[in-house]
């Protein structure tokens, strides 16, 4: 046996120099590993004979079948959202009501305690206002949807999903895995701007991050929800309006999936160029999900998490419109004067001032988008009380002028906007980098400004 | 009979005989289990044909097909 | 008074909680077994990849405080990935006072491979076998006491779902930390020129870093060229005494 000397920084090492190459060394040893390991697992267990069906193939002969993989995967998506929509509905009512009752006797403890008008507005009209319209307009959705999307991962669906959609990603140069991220993303973009590290490609994993976003967070449903129950729900019979907006939730989730797709594409074009990396993805056995666990978990760790960041959020946001609209900029409200600012802007991507505003002002937390934005209608305009989807359609409709390309456009920039401040935060955190982070901020907005304004500018013609 | 794993049909079973090529995506063929004289059962093929699941060891593991063609397999 | 006391009173006297690292296969249920023994309620899906950070608990038994650390749940140690790579770090200078490897009862031998390649690195292994109850359910039947006799560590059979063998479990850790058991790993023995070359190998390493980690390990990533491991290895002062 020949030997070979090398330094490991001044250590010496006479290494033994075998009769073959370094690789199938390696090999040798994983294969004696294995060899052993079967050897061991043969001594110890044993099977009985193996006539029992095996039903986690029968039921991937349904969930992941060239006919039914794809029918299936838009029918749960759809059937979680119909759930969600039709389920949220009267609790979301029944919160409102019972939170604006508390408003009013609020507004009449602060008046009998002869409180300041300034301190009355920020607290009641504009801190507790909010909080209401975030608790009330997310609470029920989330504590349907966490627990119904909990209960199919720890099923062990969302692997299918993968596997079914991987041929998608491989064309857009990304990795099949990817879709778990996705998945994630669809609870928090935090959360799956986290889940990102599946992958281990810095490339394909860099691609994910940045696409991420393009999945619509539960922060974001209350207004793609709230939206499409008025504008699309609203023109089918009553019956039929909760699946006909949990149909055009899942359309522009669908959507969102095909803009990720196509991003992913370019980007594996052109910023991240290179070869798909190895893809090898377990489809775990599935499991009975212990129910009870499931819903007091995701209710607990997932519903009332991202509830208490909303509602932070939301308290100071709440307060802050509140002054804007009570303070004046010329002969004009603060308030109206930057909405009045934007306004020229917006009305090219089909949508106004206050709505770019909220948005903006959503920075911190998508959940306050919808809230901030009617926070905003209601400081300028007259309506005071508002507990029902009949009242903001017409607060909508009849006082701003709202039209169904409005709720589309707002809808696509819902989809397509920069990611939340805590996304962000965490892309940092995650790519160590401002110039990826500037690039995951860039992206969904510049995609869409450019939807929003072909989709008026198309219709306009 | 000597051929690639992708070649396999779904139901089908083969022996892995060796696995090609060098670096990262052999040694991840290995550590999945793909040493030679391992048993392979291709499980079923995904929608669009690609991925396709593999039974390795008592797991089911899905591979693209540029993956699973540096495994050679005896058909038995 | 005899030794095994002793040891017992030196660790109660000292102030470092003894670390417990939970290593495993993706999907073996280890952060359900992460859940039953610290009582934290971290979320467990069913996609594999899930812990992508390894998260820390605590817990009390039998006066002695414990820190449990989940890793994440990889095929092997060789680091082809970060979290491989967190993994063997974890294990290899983090050196976790036991090592419990999580392992899928319905597919033991692809579990062992990990087990295996774990047990080069340290002889500190409790091996827990979960999803008894998943086993059971596809007649699969596991013989723990063949199994700890072949593999020379402690075996303990569980379902963590259901809570059978937590108790069994922090008993068996607690009594290899303070040596009533001492595993003794029955290594993998390779092919005779590798097993030769780790002969040679062996004593220069041990010379050079002290006993303080598995020569034997890091023979064999020397000879399959992955010397970048060994740098890893290297502490300052060793350096400065080789000058």
């Amino acid at each position: 046996m020949s030997h070979q000397t090398i330094k490991l920084d001044s250590l010496p090492l006479s290494i033994p120099k075998l009769e073959r190459a370094p690789h199938t060394i390696a090999d040798s040893i994983v294969r004696s590993i294995y060899w052993e390991a079967e050897k061991i697992a043969q001594a110890s267990t044993s099977c009985a004979v193996e006539a029992r069906i095996n039903w986690d193939r029968k039921i991937d002969d349904i969930l992941t079948s060239r006919l039914w993989g794809f029918p299936v995967m838009l029918l749960m998506l759809t059937g979680v959202l119909w759930l969600t929509i039709s389920g949220a509905n009267v609790p979301s009512e029944l919160l409102a009501t019972g939170l604006f009752w508390l408003h009013d006797r609020l507004l009449d403890l602060f008046i009998a305690l002869n409180a300041p008008h300034w301190l009355t507005g920020f607290f009641v009209l504009g801190v507790f206002r909010s909080v209401a319209w975030v608790v009330s307009v997310m609470l029920p959705p989330m504590a349907i949807f966490f627990p119904l999307f909990t209960l199919l991962e720890d099923a062990g669906y969302l692997p299918r999903v993968a596997f079914n959609l991987d041929a998608c990603f491989k064309k857009a140069g990304a990795h099949g895995k990817q879709a778990l991220t996705m998945c994630m993303g669809l609870g928090c973009n935090a959360a799956g701007t986290i889940s990102c590290r599946i992958i281990d490609s810095p490339r394909e994993r860099l691609i994910a991050t940045l696409t991420n976003n393009f999945v619509p967070c539960n922060g974001r449903f209350p207004t793609l929800i709230v939206l499409s129950s008025i504008f699309i729900g609203g023109t089918v019979a009553i019956s039929w309006q909760g699946l006909s907006a949990a149909l055009s939730v899942a359309a522009v989730m669908v959507l969102g999936v095909v803009i990720t797709l196509l991003v992913s594409w370019l980007l594996s074009k052109t910023l991240l160029k290179g070869q798909p990396s190895s893809f090898a993805l377990e489809l775990p056995p599935y499991r009975k999900p212990k129910i009870g666990e499931v819903i007091i978990r995701s209710i607990l760790d997932r519903t009332l998490f991202v509830l208490g960041r909303a509602v932070v959020i939301a308290a100071p946001a709440g307060g802050l419109v509140w002054v804007l609209a009570n303070t004046s900029w010329g002969d004009t409200t603060t308030l109206a004067a930057i909405a009045g600012w934007l306004d020229g802007f917006a009305r090219l991507m089909g949508l106004d001032g206050y709505i770019l505003l909220a948005f903006i002002l959503g920075l911190p937390a998508n959940e306050i988008v919808l809230p901030t934005l009617i926070m905003s209608y209601l400081a300028e305009g007259a309506l005071l009380e508002l507990n029902s989807v009949a009242a903001l359609h017409h607060l909508l409709v009849e006082q701003y002028g709202w039209t169904w390309l409005t709720a589309v456009c707002v809808m696509l920039f819902s989809l397509c906007h920069w990611p939340c401040g805590t996304t962000l935060y965490t892309i940092k955190k995650e790519t160590n980098s401002w110039k990826w982070t500037g690039m995951a901020f860039l992206l969904p907005t510049l995609v869409g400004i450019f939807l929003c304004m072909a989709v008026t500018f198309v219709v306009g013609l | 009979m000597n051929i690639k794993l992708p070649q396999l049909r779904p139901g089908q079973r083969g022996i892995v005989q060796e696995i090609q090529g060098e670096g990262l995506t052999r040694r991840r063929m290995l550590d999945l289990g793909m040493v030679p004289g391992t048993l392979v059962e291709v499980v079923r093929r995904s929608p669009l044909g690609d991925p396709v699941a593999y039974q390795i060891r008592g797991a089911v593991i899905a591979l693209r097909k540029d993956e699973a063609s540096y495994i050679n397999v005896t058909t038995c | 008074m005899d030794g095994s006391d002793l040891t017992l009173l030196n660790h109660r006297n000292s102030n470092e909680e003894p670390v417990i690292a939970l290593a495993g296969n993706p999907n073996t249920g280890k952060s359900t077994l992460f859940n039953a023994l610290t009582g934290l309620h971290q979320h467990t899906g069913n996609w594999p990849g899930k812990t992508v950070l390894h998260s820390r608990g605590h817990y009390v038994y039998q006066g002695i405080n414990y820190t449990v650390v989940d890793l994440p749940g990889t095929y092997s140690l060789i680091a082809n990935s970060i979290d491989e790579e967190v993994a063997r770090d974890f294990i290899c200078f983090q050196k976790p006072e036991v090592t419990v490897v999580v392992a899928d009862a319905t597919c033991l031998e692809r579990n062992l491979n990990l087990v295996l390649q774990i047990m080069e690195i340290t002889s500190q292994v409790i091996l827990a076998v979960n999803l008894m109850d998943e086993a059971r359910r596809k007649k699969i039947t596991i013989d723990d006491k063949e199994l700890q006799r072949r593999l020379g560590v402690p075996v303990v059979p569980m379902e963590a779902r259901q809570g059978v063998g937590v108790s069994e479990l922090k008993d068996t850790i607690a009594q290899v930390i303070d040596r009533r058991i001492v595993p003794h790993p029955r290594l993998v023995r390779y092919e005779p020129d590798i097993e030769d070359a780790i002969a040679l190998l062996e004593p220069q390493i041990i010379r050079a870093l002290g006993d303080g980690i598995s020569a034997r390990w890091l023979s064999l990533r020397i000879l399959e060229g992955n010397l970048d491991i060994v740098k890893n290895f290297l502490p300052a002062s060793l350096i400065k005494e080789a000058v």
